[in-house]
Parts: structure tokens; C-alpha cells; sequence
């Protein structure tokens, strides 16, 4: 029970279809942990679950000793949950800077502004244009930058890279590696297992609403048979 | 005397005046509407109600405890407000995730309940509400007699637009309700009170129509029956405008309180049809609206 | 799971039983309409049927094709100005003064329509409303209604030459047949292939346009139909009470039939009839109150949108007797 985030048993729907079926996982602080799984299979449902975004829910889940099942939404994220959500949500008619300083910040520890400008420089030229003029990899650099202010613990992230030209993929792969030196814990939804190989400590592969497997990075090449398989990539 | 189109000057400027007057009105009230469509999604009938809340507040502020105008300027939006808060709290907010036509239905409820109520009370004719006397007299322009309190009418409420046009485009709440009004759930998720931030919109609605409505007290008779008439004509201006833009709502207001002086000058008979006739127009040619985005 | 299984979808019996019931309580309201006169005051009776009718036409509209009109008093007061003018000025027998009422609501409902149905959802509310308030300014200022006074002292004339409609009796077995045919008329057309599609439009519009259909055109016609039979009772009403007003043509009337509407059951056949004959009714005990109507209204406006938004007849179908009678709560 020392881990930061805990889920079990969680079950969720939409409207009348069950789409998780007793999801079991756990993070420890400081880990970055990578959910795979194919297209359907419940993993951005896990997270919308997990953030309390999706309330048709039942099972447990913990964050930092916190009974995150009775806590309304705008609560979360004082608890230390960030979002990123796979359409990012960068709105329309707030400026680069004002998506960015949107969030509010719920505990010490975020980047500074300067950081993050550094960080991402591309922000930093465009900040005063509207926020849905950015490229698609700038909205997620952007997406990302405003929960790193805000100085979350743990960032739930889904499909950063989706969509993106590879040169881009680099860069948020460097960004990922700069969180984890910081000792950011991170849940990882991806379908590109290779550039998660790079950044995650453990893997969870999903089906049908259920975890089926769980390994760590080390164990990746003796899974690779099994990834090709069910990603039928 | 000078004439403008066969019409002499000080009447053209007089019914200008008024037009201006009546689009003071109009700006404000459809800038509440705006501002409480936007994010709530709900179209506030009783906003015609709570204009003539205003307005009798600042009455009985005045007749029951001798509240000055300045004071009730302040006092009736924010007690008008809190009406508004508690509405929302307790009843509005329970219709969000239906179809937006029961936010219509409730809201004319309650409009009907308000000045049925009112009715029961004051019976249906108006009351007058004295001018408060550092705005009472005039000044000669010239070319016309301007009362000052119809002047301070139209300074007035251009600096409540501005003020409220300021506090959603520059400030950081302004920042909050703007995205909110995009993607509510994902501005819950950061961490902001969504929830409150719906029931202050409301009542920010609410008192800006109150704040129209004390406006109104000394120029028009205090009346029940005053709210829902003007609503009508807002409904058609907001029509006009588009809900998109709360700058759209106001210049709109404004533009057509216009158009409807001028035509009381040119072609009386039409004065009270008028902004619906521009409204089936702009309908043809524009559908979404002068400033709307949507279709 | 089965046990929702078994109230989601009643036995082939239930669904007997229920039109079987329903056949029992249309005879049972039939026999009681013809026998009702000789208990209850006739125009009373008229007064309820006019707007019953009136509140079924405009749920043609509402529970039928999803649009919420809120300027459906320009056609209801239409038809009655028309009519009163027809027969009063004109000499038009009733029946013929009946339908230039309904002609002329039904033309007034084609321009409104092709206006209005340019926006959907709450503009569309909003636009019929500004709309049936520019026809009440007309009506206020044009000569032939008579501005604040109305039409007044309409005679009522003989109907096809034989039926004197003067006699009380008489009228109300007029006002019941064009009731009843009315009714038939809404039954016939929300069961009808055209009432199908109009249900798709209201399930899902954007599925509707992808399905081939000319939404808009659809929208138009059901506005249209809609804005005849309002027009039909209010052309009956100005019959009945032998005069025409600016009350009919306010934006209060559009507001109480929405109201009846509501609280009789939107979407359903006999909700807007029982919602009618409860406003009428209640309108009726308080009209000697000093406590105005609207008060009332209103509070039960906010209660039914709040409480019971299927209406009396609608809760009553989703209720565990309705569904085990075989009703469904959706139709």
C-alpha cells in the first residue's frame, strides 16, 4: 500500500455500455508506468475514471492516502492529479499564455513560468496568439506545459504522441525524460510502444476492460512476441 | 430650423436620443443574457423579471427606508444577484444535462411567478420614482435639450458593458468562464469550481438586468408588467447579434435601440415592429447571426 | 438484469391489454363528452375543447417533431380575427368563416415557419416569439381588428344552412365534431409515414438529413399543419365566445399552451387534452381570486419542468401500472 496511486477493482460505464471490468493497478511515486493497449480496449476510459471525469464507477481508488471515489472533480486536482487529455482541450479563445496560466496552482513544486518557457520555446514566441492557432505538436507541448505549472504529482497522460511527426516525438520524449529527473510520477497511455520503451519503468498491457499483463522495461524483449500479437502491429 | 431629410433637426436628435436610450437597455440586457447563455446553455426568460426586480428594489429601498438612488444602484443588483445565486443553486442547476428548452421553460416559470407575485401586491399600474435630484434639469446642446439623467443613462451603462467586456476578456475569472464556456468538464478537472462558477454567472446575469432596471426607475413608471415586454424585443436583438459574442450583444443593443428612434421619426407606425422586422431579415440573409459564429 | 429485461419489454398480452384499455377509456370520453353538456356548463365545456384542441396541434409541433414554438397565440389569435371578420363583415357562413381562419393561420404559420425554422433548439423558440409579437403589434394597429376592443358581438351564424348555432346545445355538439375531427386529423398524421419521419427528425436530426430526407421541408410542413389546427380553434373559440381579441394573439397565450402541454404529457395523443382541461378549469376557479393566475401557472410551470417532465398522461405510461398495462413511455 506504499504506492502513490492505487486502483482496484474498478468498473466504469458510458451511459449503459460497461467498459471497465475491474481494472488492478498501481504507480509508485516517482514511477512512470506505460498502460498499452489496442484502440477500444478501455484505456483513455481508465483515466477519465481515474481523474474523476468519468463518475459511473465503482471499485476503489487511492491517491496519496486520499479516497479519490467520493471527491468531486473540481477536488482532484487539488489532490495532485493532472490531466492531459488525448484531444489536449486547448481552448479557442484564450491566448497561449492564458491556456497556460489557466490551471491554477494547487501545490508547490510546479515549473515557473520561465522553465517552461524554456522548456518549450515554441510557446514562448506564440504566446500571445490564440490557442488553437499552435500546430498539433505545440498544443501538446502546450496541453503538457500548463499541468507542469500547476505542481501536480502525478500526470495522467493519453496519447501525447498521436498524430505527431517523428522530429516532434523526439521532443516530447526529451520532455518525459526531464519530468522523471525531476521525480514526476507519470501513467503513460500510449499505442506507440516503442517510444514508451524509452521513458516507462513498467508496462501494463489492457483488453477488453482488464489488465492482462504487467512487466517491467526489462522484461520487454522477451514480451515482444505477445506486444506484436495483441497490438497486431 | 434646421432639417434633415424633410425632418427638423431637434426631433430627429430628440428621437435619437431616445433610441439610444432604449438601446442602453438593450445592450444590457442582452449582455446578461449573453454572458449567462454562454456558459450556462440556458436562455433566461426571467430576465424581463428580474429588470423590474431591479427597479422595485430601488422603490421600496426607497419608499420603505428612504435608500437613496446611489446606494440602491448598488444594493438592488446585488440583492437581485443573490436571488439569482439562490435560483440557480437550488433549482436551474438541476436542468443542465436535459435538452436546454426546460432552461427556457423554467425561466418563464419563474417569470411568471415573479411578476404574478408583484402583480398581487402592487396591482398592475406603474409607480413613478423620483429622478434623484443632483441628475434632475438639463442642458441645452444646441440643437436639443438634453435632461441629464437621460445623459447619465447612456454613460452609465456603456461603462457597465465595458466594465463587464473587460472582466471577461482580460482578467483571470474572465479567463476561467471563457474556457469553461468551451470544454466545462476539462476546467473542473484543473481544479476550478465549475459549479460555483455557474451559479456567480447567473448571478452576474441577474443584476446586470437589475442594475438596467434601477437605470430605468426614474424614466419609465415602476411596473410589474414592465419587464416582460422589453424581453421580447432582447430576445429578437439577441437573435440579431448572435450569442456568440458578449461585443456583439452590446453594439447590437445599442445599434438597434437606434434604428428604432429613427424610425419613430420616419415611419412611426412601424417603431414598435421594427427591430422584428430586422431580425426576420437578418434571419435570410445571415442566419447565425450579425456576430455569430454558429449556424 | 432480467428483471429490467422483463419491465423494458412488456408481454405481446400487456401490449393488448393496453390498446384494449385504451379503446375502453376513448368510448368511456366519447360517451362522456355527448352526456357532459346536460351536467356542466356548455361554454365551459367549448372554452376546454377549443383549447384542447388548440394545445394537440401545438404538440404536433413539440412532442412530435422536437420544435418548441413559443408564437403559437399568433396563430390561435389569427384564426379567431379571421374568422370573426369573415363572418361578421363579410356575412360568410360559419363554415366557411371557419376556413378562412384556418387558411389564413395556416399562410401566417408558412411565413413564420420559413423564417423560423432557419435556427434550431432555443433560437427557434426565440424567433417565434419575436415573430407572434410582431403579428400581435399588427393586429393592435391594423384597422380591421379593432385595435384594444376587438371584434366584437360575432355572430354565430347557422351551420350549412340547417343548424342553428345559436342554442347552446347545438353549438356545443358543433364545437365537439370539429373537436373530434381535429383529434383524428393529429392521429392520423402522427401515424402516418410522414408522422414517422417526423419522429426521426426529432430523434435525431442530423441522422434524418443523412437518411435522404429534406429535413427543413418536413420541419415547414408539420409547422404549417401545426399552425392550421391552431388557427382551426381559435377560429371555433372566436365562434363560441362570438368575439376576437388581442388576448388571443399575447405571448401569454403561447405560454399557457405550452403549459397545458407540459402538464398534460408532450408527445402523448390525450396529454395535451387533459393538460387543457385542467388550466381551463383552474383558470376558471381563480378568475374570481384576487390572486393572478400567472402566479399559479407559474409555480406549476416550474413544478412540472423541475418534477414531471413527461407530463400527467406521460408519468402515468412511465409509471409501474403503465408499463405493466402496456404502455410505453416514450411514444
Amino acid at each position: 500500500m506504499s504506492a502513490l496511486l492505487n486502483v482496484a477493482g474498478l468498473n466504469a460505464w458510458y451511459g449503459e455500455s460497461h467498459i471497465l471490468h475491474g481494472v488492478d493497478l498501481h504507480v509508485n511515486e516517482g514511477e512512470m508506468i506505460c498502460i498499452l493497449g489496442r484502440n477500444g480496449m478501455g484505456k483513455t476510459t481508465t483515466l477519465r475514471s481515474i481523474m474523476g471525469i468519468l463518475r459511473k464507477r465503482t471499485g476503489t481508488i487511492t491517491f496519496a492516502g486520499s479516497d479519490m471515489m467520493t471527491m468531486p472533480l473540481h477536488k482532484t486536482a487539488r489532490a495532485g492529479l493532472g490531466f492531459v487529455p488525448e484531444e489536449r482541450g486547448i481552448f479557442a479563445s484564450l491566448s497561449v499564455q492564458e491556456n497556460l496560466m489557466l490551471p491554477p496552482v494547487v501545490a508547490k513544486g510546479g515549473m515557473s513560468v520561465d522553465e517552461i518557457y524554456a522548456l518549450f520555446p515554441n510557446l514562448h514566441e506564440r504566446r500571445n496568439s490564440p490557442g488553437t492557432k499552435l500546430s498539433g505538436g505545440e498544443q501538446q507541448m502546450l496541453a503538457m506545459a500548463r499541468i507542469l505549472r500547476t505542481g501536480a504529482r502525478c500526470l495522467l497522460l493519453d496519447e501525447p504522441t498521436e498524430g505527431l511527426a517523428p522530429v516532434i516525438i523526439q521532443n516530447i520524449g526529451t520532455v518525459l525524460g526531464e519530468l522523471k529527473k525531476r521525480g514526476m510520477t507519470v501513467v503513460l497511455v500510449e499505442q506507440n510502444f516503442r517510444f514508451a520503451s524509452k521513458v516507462a519503468d513498467r508496462f501494463y498491457l489492457m483488453d477488453h476492460g482488464q489488465m492482462v499483463a504487467e512487466f517491467p522495461v526489462g522484461d520487454l524483449p522477451a514480451n515482444m512476441d505477445m506486444l506484436n500479437r495483441e497490438l497486431g502491429v | 430650423m434646421t432639417m434633415i431629410f424633410g425632418v427638423p433637426m431637434a426631433a430627429l436628435m430628440g428621437q435619437l436620443l431616445i433610441g439610444l436610450i432604449n438601446g442602453s437597455f438593450y445592450a444590457l440586457l442582452s449582455l446578461g443574457l449573453a454572458v449567462i447563455f454562454g456558459l450556462l446553455r440556458v436562455i433566461n426568460f426571467a430576465h424581463g423579471a428580474q429588470y423590474m426586480l431591479g427597479a422595485f428594489v430601488a422603490l421600496l429601498l426607497l419608499t420603505w427606508t428612504g435608500v437613496n438612488y446611489w446606494i440602491a444602484l448598488i444594493l438592488a443588483p446585488l440583492i437581485v444577484g443573490t436571488f439569482g445565486a439562490l435560483v440557480e443553486r437550488t433549482m436551474l442547476s438541476r436542468l443542465y444535462k436535459l435538452d436546454h428548452l426546460y432552461g427556457l421553460l423554467f425561466t418563464f416559470g419563474l417569470a411568471l411567478t415573479i411578476e404574478g407575485t408583484f402583480r398581487y401586491f402592487f396591482g398592475s399600474s406603474g409607480q413613478p420614482y423620483p429622478t434623484p435630484p443632483a441628475l434632475a434639469g438639463g442642458v441645452n446642446l444646441g440643437f436639443m435639450f438634453l435632461p441629464i439623467y437621460r445623459g447619465w443613462v447612456i454613460v452609465a451603462s456603456l461603462a457597465v458593458c465595458i466594465a463587464v467586456w473587460l472582466l471577461i476578456e482580460k482578467t483571470k475569472l474572465g479567463s476561467y468562464l471563457r474556457a469553461a464556456t468551451e470544454n466545462p468538464v476539462l476546467v473542473q478537472s484543473f481544479g476550478v469550481n465549475v459549479p460555483l462558477l455557474l451559479t456567480l454567472t447567473y448571478a452576474l446575469g441577474a443584476s446586470l438586468a437589475a442594475f438596467a432596471g434601477v437605470l430605468a426607475a426614474p424614466i419609465y413608471q415602476v411596473s410589474p408588467l414592465m419587464g416582460t415586454n422589453i424581453i421580447i424585443v432582447v430576445f429578437a436583438v439577441v437573435v440579431v447579434g448572435g450569442m456568440g459574442s458578449i461585443l456583439g450583444a452590446i453594439v447590437t443593443g445599442y445599434l438597434l435601440g437606434i434604428a428604432e428612434g429613427l424610425t419613430k421619426v420616419f415611419y412611426p407606425e412601424a417603431s414598435n415592429t421594427v427591430i422584428f422586422v430586422i431580425m426576420a431579415i437578418v434571419l435570410i440573409l445571415r442566419p447565425a447571426g450579425l456576430f455569430g459564429k454558429d449556424v | 438484469m432480467s428483471h429490467s429485461d422483463a419491465t423494458a419489454a412488456p408481454a405481446p398480452a400487456a401490449v393488448q391489454g393496453a390498446t384494449r384499455i385504451k379503446a375502453v377509456i376513448l368510448l368511456a370520453m366519447l360517451g362522456f363528452l355527448l352526456l357532459v353538456p346536460m351536467f356542466l356548463y356548455p361554454i365551459f365545456l367549448m372554452k376546454i375543447l377549443c383549447f384542447a384542441l388548440f394545445a394537440a396541434g401545438f404538440n404536433l409541433l413539440l412532442g412530435y417533431t422536437g420544435l418548441l414554438s413559443f408564437g403559437h397565440a399568433a396563430f390561435f389569435g389569427g384564426g379567431a380575427y379571421f374568422t370573426a371578420h369573415a363572418v361578421k363583415v363579410w356575412g360568410l357562413s360559419p363554415e366557411l368563416g371557419i376556413l378562412v381562419g384556418v387558411i389564413g393561420a395556416a399562410g401566417l404559420g408558412l411565413i413564420m415557419g420559413l423564417i423560423a425554422i432557419r435556427r434550431q433548439g432555443i433560437y427557434f423558440a426565440m424567433i417565434t416569439l419575436a415573430l407572434s409579437q410582431m403579428f400581435f403589434f399588427f393586429c393592435l394597429q391594423a384597422a380591421f381588428t379593432n385595435g384594444e376592443d376587438g371584434i366584437q358581438s360575432v355572430p354565430r351564424g347557422i351551420f350549412l344552412g340547417v343548424l342553428d348555432l345559436s342554442n347552446q346545445i347545438n353549438m356545443y355538439y358543433f364545437v365537439l365534431g370539429v373537436f373530434l375531427l381535429g383529434i383524428l386529423a393529429i392521429w392520423r398524421i402522427i401515424n402516418s409515414p410522414f408522422g414517422m419521419i417526423l419522429k426521426s427528425i426529432r430523434e435525431n436530426e442530423a441522422r434524418a438529413t443523412s437518411l435522404g430526407y429534406t429535413v427543413a421541408r418536413y420541419k415547414l410542413a408539420a409547422f404549417v399543419m401545426s399552425a392550421a389546427i391552431a388557427g382551426l380553434a381559435g377560429s371555433v373559440k372566436s365562434l363560441v365566445f362570438q368575439f376576437a381579441t388581442l388576448t388571443d394573439v399575447a405571448w401569454q397565450m403561447s405560454g399557457e399552451v405550452i403549459l397545458m402541454t407540459l402538464l398534460g404529457g408532450i408527445g402523448t395523443l390525450i396529454g395535451p387534452v387533459i393538460g387543457a382541461g385542467l388550466v381551463v378549469t383552474l383558470q376558471n376557479y381563480l378568475a374570481t381570486s384576487p390572486l393572478p393566475v400567472t402566479v399559479i401557472t407559474g409555480v406549476v410551470f416550474m413544478v412540472c419542468v423541475l418534477l414531471f417532465r413527461r407530463g400527467l398522461v406521460g408519468e402515468f405510461y412511465a409509471s409501474r401500472i403503465g408499463r405493466r398495462l402496456g404502455f410505453k413511455s416514450d411514444s
